[in-house]
């Protein structure tokens, strides 16, 4: 049976990792390549990198980053941030990467999305959806809440409907969706699975939950409540507040099939 | 050392596999053009995507016909992914005619809850092999992909070597005589997938290679 994955995330800036609300109060927190090793020994199913400058100028960086990644980490490997056009999503699979994840880019030029997926296949290509609850008097309520996609870090709206949004972007080819509750993202006050239950309940693809894990009753949360294939967490592993091993073991003893920690296994 | 040749035709991700068959004990030689696979022990076909654009890349490198006569010859062979897929005779996704080596059709996972298939899941062996010396039943190995192939014939049963469940049982393994095939991923699957590359890299050592295969100034790739 198929094991729901459990996936540190590491933010990355100007070649280190960092973690803050996005793109405030942002904190050092260790060398990439290093910290993803530990956690791919530790049990991580799969490191996601987002590059959270992605300035041109820091291309190269990233690159490095990813290539002495994946001669140390063993298992896969999904790079975000700044990837505009097909040669740049090239360069980053080149570099070690299995996946790349689109946003910003694909919001301005949505056939980014189909052209990736054509030259690379869908299951190379994710497309991240960061979204925030609209409000009261946009006709949202508690009852039947909406969701609208914004790139920038949530600080700028699309007005565009992220359900809608995920439909069209699996349409045009995307094989995995990053959903990121920008509302939660940083709080800690656990994933928006309202938000994760009516995605995943309109496509297909694999949805990965981003954004406000606490503990683990968040991320069983996530697989129950919010239909979720992967559980996506930052700060609290990187702050060792909770291992992946103990992460795993929770979600296990809640029936969730994980793929036993190596160690924990032996 | 033990030289093992991988096929580099564009499709992605080549670091991972180097890397973890450097770290298996091999000398590897990332291949572009016919002439390097000479001298090599044992060949690795990798890559994820569809098969059509692969086997046009594969053709305009020419290196369709020294793949094709590789396997035919029963020489060391792993394909990994749609490398394995190619193996077959043609794959549904876009209707593109394959290598032929082995009977049968790459498929898409119709029964599967969710599609493409990406994650760790259970491998369980039909029968043993060298390949999975070592490695505990039913270990879990990392998949990414939405089609699989279905081997056909009198020999399918012979050359299934591993079954997978994702909404239906698809095959994850295949093997026959030194040609393997394998639909995960053993370069992203951690100790266990490091274990199978090793017992390729043996396997391939322990291979005699005509004496007439080896050339002495085969080009060392980077990755």
């Amino acid at each position: 049976m198929l094991a729901v994955r459990v996936v540190p995330c590491l933010d990355v800036a100007n070649g280190r990792v960092v973690k803050g609300t996005r793109f405030v109060d942002l904190v050092d927190e260790g060398d990439p390549p290093q910290l993803a090793e530990r956690y791919a020994r530790e049990g991580a199913d799969e490191i996601v990198f987002l590059d959270i400058t992605a300035a041109p100028e820091g291309r190269g960086t990233l690159l490095d980053i990813v290539e002495r990644t994946a001669r140390r980490a063993f298992v896969p490997l999904t790079v975000g941030g700044g990837v505009r056009s097909v040669l740049e999503m090239r360069d980053v699979l080149r570099a070690g990467a299995d996946k790349v994840s689109l946003n910003t880019a694909a919001v301005a030029g949505p056939d980014l999305v189909r052209r990736c997926a054509r030259r690379f296949g869908s299951q190379a290509v994710v497309v991240a959806i960061d979204a925030r609850r609209r409000p009261a008097d946009r006709g949202a309520t508690q009852e039947t809440p909406a969701w609208e996609v914004v790139v920038k870090g949530g600080r700028e709206d699309t007005g565009l409907d992220a359900v809608a949004w995920a439909e069209r972007v699996v349409a045009l080819g995307a094989g995995e969706l990053l959903v990121t509750s920008i509302d939660r993202d940083g709080t800690q006050a656990g994933y928006d699975t309202a938000l994760l239950r009516a995605i995943a309940d309109r496509v297909r693809v694999p949805v990965v939950a981003s954004g406000g894990a606490a503990g683990p009753a968040d991320f069983i949360a996530a697989v129950r409540e919010g239909g979720a294939s992967a559980v996506l967490a930052a700060s609290i592993f990187h702050r060792r507040q909770h291992s992946i091993a103990a992460i795993k073991a929770a979600m296990a003893a809640a029936g969730i099939p994980v793929r036993a920690v190596p160690e924990v296994a032996a | 050392m033990t030289r093992i040749a991988v096929v580099d035709y564009g499709a992605g991700n080549l670091v991972s596999i180097d890397q973890a068959l450097r770290d298996a004990g091999a000398e590897v030689v990332v291949a572009r053009r016919p002439a390097e696979l000479a001298g090599a022990a044992g060949l690795v076909v990798p890559g994820v995507g569809a098969a059509g654009p692969a086997m046009a890349r594969l053709a305009r490198r020419a290196l369709v016909d020294p793949i094709r006569a590789w396997a035919r010859d029963d020489r060391p062979f792993l394909g990994i992914c749609l490398g394995m897929q190619l193996l077959f005779e043609a794959s549904d996704e876009d209707g593109a005619a394959s290598l032929g080596v082995l009977a049968g059709r790459t498929e898409l996972l119709r029964e599967a809850p969710r599609l493409p298939h990406i994650g760790w899941n259970a491998v369980r062996r039909t029968r043993e092999h060298p390949l999975f010396a070592g490695i505990v039943a039913d270990a879990p190995f990392y998949f990414v992909h939405s089609f699989a192939p279905r081997p056909t014939g009198p020999a399918a049963e012979a050359v299934t070597l591993a079954t997978t469940e994702h909404g239906e049982t698809f095959v994850s393994a295949v093997a026959r005589g030194a040609l393997a095939g394998v639909q995960f991923h053993p370069e992203r699957s951690a100790a266990d997938g490091l274990r199978l590359l090793a017992n390729f890299v043996a396997l391939a050592a322990a291979h005699v290679v005509p004496a007439a295969a080896v050339a002495p100034q085969a080009r060392r790739g980077a990755a």
